[in-house]
């Protein structure tokens, strides 16, 4: 395992930052050897990708801190446009030199502006001499914000003329970044998923205190074994270690089995996680009401999940215009005359079989259709006349608002607006007993 | 909004100038004041009624979103810093509150939910719409905007921060979001208890802020998601929960955001009450009882409940539509001003003008009832005023005994027909005062086949019945049910005496065990047609005969108590019927307006000239109205030469009958310019638009198109 060192920090500093990044040792080894010392100016951009939960939030979070370098951090999904992103840069910077001081309020428009204002905040917080480094979270948020942000901050070095670096973390990778040709590269970095082994370590290394560390990495053992092929996202799997460890103690606790019973520890909690699976793990029950049951001892099956919900009560002609739509979206138009006309004459047998396609309508997806056609399902479907009255309409718009249907192509309304069924076959079927 | 539709009558007008309205339409008499008085005392009463009904309706849903809400958080307040509190995810306590597809009712649950949030919970709520928020930074105005205004609503003392802060352009970020939330926690805390509000004492110290999506299926996906990533990263420090108001289904929220996104929410479900429940708990509060003098006919009751079953759901606007019928029946009907409670009746009648009593001696029912009296009484009661009054009163009062004792008796009919298989006479009340009302419904086919299956029905069943049946007479008003209750009492203990009775014999059961007997095919054959004759032949056991008394009793009783309203005398009086002036109210049919008005303008305009028969083009009609006939005529590409030279033909008919060879080949400018303003105003109304495959042609949007 490669030991984390560095001439410009403690060995002390270095140590307590490797045991907090478990399996992230040869990435963090890398920044460090490109961060160089404090006052060496670094690469003035670096891109950091890698999946989700991968570290690269926490690594770099605890990276800038442990060793007290100066840093800002900033969520681009959370400042969403460039005003915000610049003002909250600078903001941070603001108060992180004068803590006691109430900041003011920055104002900041332009890029040019930050740049200048940039250029004060260093100034005053006399850091010369020591590399600010700036951290965008998200920055895939960067390529919607106006043109010049991306490539201004990839070359903010160059531009403010002060010694900073600007670290880009993102789930997807740079190619797809690139604003134009003659933008600055920056410097690439891949973070790879952790394999099972390194999640295991990861899991087991905050054991409850009640217990002992073999026992919660056995715990921990069963768990990826259950849940490893569904999920991979260390969050996700803390928290439902975290959910589904009381009932792992349980007979311990009650004293049917001792700590290293593992079997049959393993045969109480492996339906119970299965079950987990199904339900908390997709989000069909909340992990409050899976708390709840599991406090009770009560079954899952009494709890309906979300998915369970699936019936919608709608109004008779709404049914109808479901229905219509449905049925306009997925039939050709030239079989409307053999369906909804009673006299619609001999079917030419032959020549319809011939004609008829291999591929399903329902792997083709809803096809847009006209109001107009619409209206005249409805009127051969309904057994009574109906009279195109403005509740029918209504109901057609609120169909589109309850996003039953959904409005295509909705630039002209007078230009016979045309709209698209989104709901399923089953739907429909359940609809239209 | 969704199944909107905007009642078109004179509403919320100030009063003077409602009772002035009321006026100047019905010349003929003088109690226009009082009728609109009664009108909107009568109004205001139903409406604290259904506020009332609908309080209790929402009662339980609130109750337990309210516990929902303060268990959200209680982890948060308490601080814990056990391990699996510190190991777990802090995921956003999410409601999905799934209100059914009458989207215009919601509002008035939001309304009650953030009130009853406001005094239970948190005074920190925003409500937000999905056409607020087309954007999250839209989004965050709104809901930074609602949050420090709410704030300051309740610390009126604090006016000149609130000024400050809206000067100094507000940050919509979260941060600053964060930064108020702690102020306005840290100034409640550090606030003398001598000061402190009555409001806050009834909050904890850091209560949670709640946002409430009012209509989550409009909300763009990305707006959510990045809403939900943005507070999640910030749910320490601001104890945030959603609300979700659904329309549809749960699965919506499958359906709009990702695993990752979902996976940080917590969410639970609650459901309210169906909207077909809530109708039936307004029809029987409203309707069903003879606390109100106001009734609906059975045509229009139909119209109401028709829009509402096959159009919106909405109770809201079946409640509107009722209101719309009070109101109309206040301003058409000069007799109204006796629609009232009965003990103004009298004073009332006695008050009337004499053009009031000619409107009674016009209405129909009342001229039915004099042609059956004597021919003394008849010229009293067409000549005698005073008489007359005293004849009236006496009937209103008829007219309300009948009421009480039509609603009692219909729920007991109800007990029965709402038990039978398949429901002959529906399974819901208002299906049966409706046929009860629409004529008399002994002589319908379904209440024939119901008074069958009725007699077929088990003891056990028939006792329950008889017992409901029992209640319901003993807690109406009615005097006349006494002796009614009393029999029915005596049906049951006539039933509890057979059932003692038939403990003794057992003649049949014992020809079963005979039956089981036998195992020879033959002979199990021939007991079983000879168990079959008998049963055929058999004299009635005591039970079906008791069963057929009931029966016909209870038949007797409809017979005598469920007679239609429109054969009562002075009906006119308290039955709103006018089924068609509602229709066009709440149902109406633009197309059909439109072509109506195009068509045959005379309908309109009601100008003799206009009148035309048959399918004729008559060129005195508007311009319009000939260019609108003539496009019926065309495919779905108008020529636009073709179309002006019809045009002017049509014109030109009448004008110069003799028309010379020179106007025929050139168009006149003034004919010309006539055509494309009416083709321009075709345009306009959407029923053509400029066709890009041909120059010179224009399409047709409407029917007859494809």
């Amino acid at each position: 395992m490669p030991n984390l060192e560095h001439p410009a920090y403690p060995a002390a500093d270095l140590l307590h930052l490797e045991s907090l990044v478990p399996c992230r040792e040869s990435q963090v080894s890398m920044l460090l050897s490109i961060f160089g010392e404090r006052q060496q100016f670094s690469f003035p951009s670096i891109f950091i990708y890698g999946h989700t939960s991968s570290g690269k939030t926490y690594v770099m979070q605890t990276l800038l801190t442990t060793l007290q370098l100066p840093h800002v951090f900033v969520n681009c999904v959370e400042y969403f446009t460039s005003q915000f992103l610049l003002e909250e840069i600078l903001s941070q910077l603001q108060s992180s030199s004068s803590d006691a001081e109430q900041t003011c309020p920055v104002h900041c428009d332009t890029l040019n502006d930050f740049v200048r204002l940039f250029k004060q905040a260093v100034a005053s917080r006399e850091l010369q001499d020591q590399t600010l480094y700036i951290v965008l979270d998200r920055a895939e948020q960067l390529r919607e914000m106006e043109a010049n942000i991306l490539p201004a901050f990839l070359r903010l070095q160059e531009l403010t003329d002060r010694n900073v670096t600007v670290v880009l973390l993102s789930e997807i990778v740079w190619e797809l970044f690139r604003p134009n040709v003659q933008c600055f590269e920056p410097f690439t970095m891949y973070f790879p998923d952790y394999s099972i082994g390194h999640l295991q370590k990861i899991l087991s290394q905050n054991h409850p205190p009640e217990y002992s560390a073999d026992f919660y990495s056995a715990y921990i053992n069963i768990l990826l074994g259950v849940f490893y092929m569904v999920c991979r996202d260390l969050k996700e799997l803390r928290h439902l270690a975290a959910l589904n460890f009381a009932k792992y103690c349980e007979p311990v606790v009650r004293g049917e089995a001792n700590e290293r019973d593992t079997r049959k520890l393993w045969k109480n909690i492996e339906p119970h996680l299965k079950k987990a699976m199904q339900t908390v793990y997709l989000r069909e029950i909340s992990s409050s009401q899976w708390e709840r049951l599991q406090h009770d001892g009560g079954e899952p099956g009494q709890l309906k999940g979300l998915s369970a919900h699936t019936h919608v009560e709608l109004p008779y002609y709404s049914k109808f215009l479901l229905i219509a739509a449905y049925l306009a979206s997925y039939n050709p138009v030239r079989t409307d005359k053999r369906f909804f006309l009673k006299h619609h004459g001999k079917i030419r047998k032959t020549n319809f079989m011939k004609k008829h396609e291999k591929t399903s309508n329902h792997l083709l997806g809803p096809k847009p259709f006209p109001l107009d056609r619409l209206l005249a399902i409805l009127y051969s479907i309904v057994d009574n006349r109906v009279a195109p009255t403005a509740n029918i309409f209504s109901q057609i718009t609120s169909l589109v608002t309850l996003q039953l249907l959904s409005m295509v192509g909705q630039n002209d309304q007078l230009d016979g607006p045309r709209y698209k069924c989104t709901v399923s076959l089953d739907f429909i079927r359940a609809i239209a007993r | 909004g969704c199944f909107v539709f905007k009642p078109s009558t004179k509403k919320r007008r100030s009063s003077e100038k409602t009772a002035h309205d009321f006026r100047s339409r019905s010349d003929d008499s003088e109690d226009t004041e009082l009728r609109f008085v009664t009108c909107q005392s009568l109004w205001n009463q139903i409406k604290s009624e259904t506020e009332q009904i609908q309080e209790d309706l929402n009662k339980q849903l609130l109750d337990n979103l309210v516990s929902f809400l303060s268990r959200s958080h209680s982890e948060f307040q308490e601080k814990t810093t056990e391990w699996t509190c510190r190991m777990k995810f802090r995921e956003i306590p999410t409601a999905a509150l799934v209100l059914g597809v009458n989207v215009t009712d919601h509002d008035l649950t939001f309304r009650g939910l953030s009130d009853v949030l406001q005094d239970n919970i948190t005074p920190y709520i925003a409500l937000l719409e999905a056409k607020d928020c087309p954007g999250i930074k839209n989004l965050m105005q709104k809901l930074v905007g609602q949050l420090m205004n709410c704030d300051t609503d309740v610390d009126s003392l604090e006016d000149e921060d609130c000024v400050q802060v809206s000067q100094n352009r507000i940050r919509c970020s979260m941060s600053s979001l964060i930064s108020w939330y702690e102020n306005v926690t840290k100034k409640t805390d550090s606030e003398t208890p001598s000061k402190k509000r009555n409001s806050s004492s009834r909050h904890w110290q850091s209560p949670p802020v709640v946002v409430i999506f009012k209509d989550m299926e409009s909300f763009t996906t990305k707006v959510l998601q990045d809403f939900i990533v943005i507070s999640s990263q910030h749910i320490h420090e601001l104890p945030l929960v959603l609300i979700f108001g659904i329309a549809t289904s749960p699965m919506i929220i499958h359906r709009l955001l990702p695993h990752s996104v979902s996976s940080l929410l917590c969410v639970e479900l609650f459901q309210s009450l169906s909207c077909k429940e809530h109708l039936s708990t307004i029809i029987d509060k409203l309707l069903l009882t003879s606390r109100f003098p106001f009734k609906l006919g059975e045509k229009v009751l139909q119209v109401l409940i028709n829009i509402f079953l096959y159009h919106d759901f909405s109770v809201q606007n079946f409640i509107k539509g009722f209101q719309l019928c009070i109101v109309e029946h206040f301003y058409s009907q000069p007799l109204s001003v006796l629609c009232c409670q009965l003990v103004d009746v009298k004073k009332r009648v006695y008050s009337l003008s004499h053009d009031q009593c000619e409107n009674i001696r016009r209405l129909p029912s009342f001229r039915r009832y004099v042609e059956k009296q004597e021919s003394g009484k008849q010229i009293a009661l067409l000549t005698n005023d005073s008489f007359l009054k005293e004849e009236t009163q006496k009937l209103l009062e008829d007219l309300y005994v009948y009421h009480e004792n039509y609603v009692s008796v219909l729920r007991c009919l109800h007990v029965f027909t709402s038990s039978l298989p398949k429901y002959p006479l529906g399974k819901q009340i208002r299906e049966l005062h409706c046929a009860c009302l629409e004529n008399r419904v002994w002589e319908t086919e379904e209440y024939e086949s119901s008074l069958q299956l009725a007699r077929m029905l088990n003891k056990t069943d028939l006792v329950t019945m008889l017992q409901q049946c029992v209640e319901i007479l003993m807690s109406s008003s009615g005097k006349e049910f006494d002796k009614t209750v009393e029999k029915l009492k005596e049906f049951l203990t006539q039933f509890q005496n057979l059932e003692e009775a038939s403990q003794e014999r057992d003649v049949s059961v014992s020809s079963q065990k005979e039956l089981q007997k036998k195992t020879d095919l033959y002979h199990l054959q021939k007991t079983l047609l000879e168990l079959k004759e008998s049963r055929r032949s058999k004299k009635l056991t005591k039970f079906e005969m008791l069963r057929f008394e009931v029966v016909d009793y209870i038949d007797s009783l409809v017979r005598k108590y469920l007679v239609p309203a429109d054969n009562r005398t002075l009906h006119e009086i308290v039955y709103f019927n006018a089924a068609t002036v509602l229709r066009g109210h709440l149902n109406a049919a633009p197309r059909t307006a439109l072509h109506t008005a195009l068509n045959n303008p005379h309908w309109y305009l009601k100008n003799q000239a206009l009148k035309c028969d048959g399918g004729g083009i008559s060129n005195k009609a508007p311009d319009i109205c000939i260019v609108y006939k003539l496009h019926l005529e065309c495919g779905r590409l108008i020529n636009l030469v073709d179309w002006l030279e019809a045009f002017s033909t049509v014109v030109m008919a009448a004008e110069e009958p003799n028309a010379d060879a020179a106007s025929s080949d050139e168009v006149d400018d003034i004919i010309h310019a006539r055509f494309i303003r009416a083709v321009s105003e075709l345009e306009l109304l959407g029923f053509i638009k400029p066709s890009k495959q041909k120059t010179d042609h224009v399409a047709r949007l409407t029917w007859g198109g494809c």
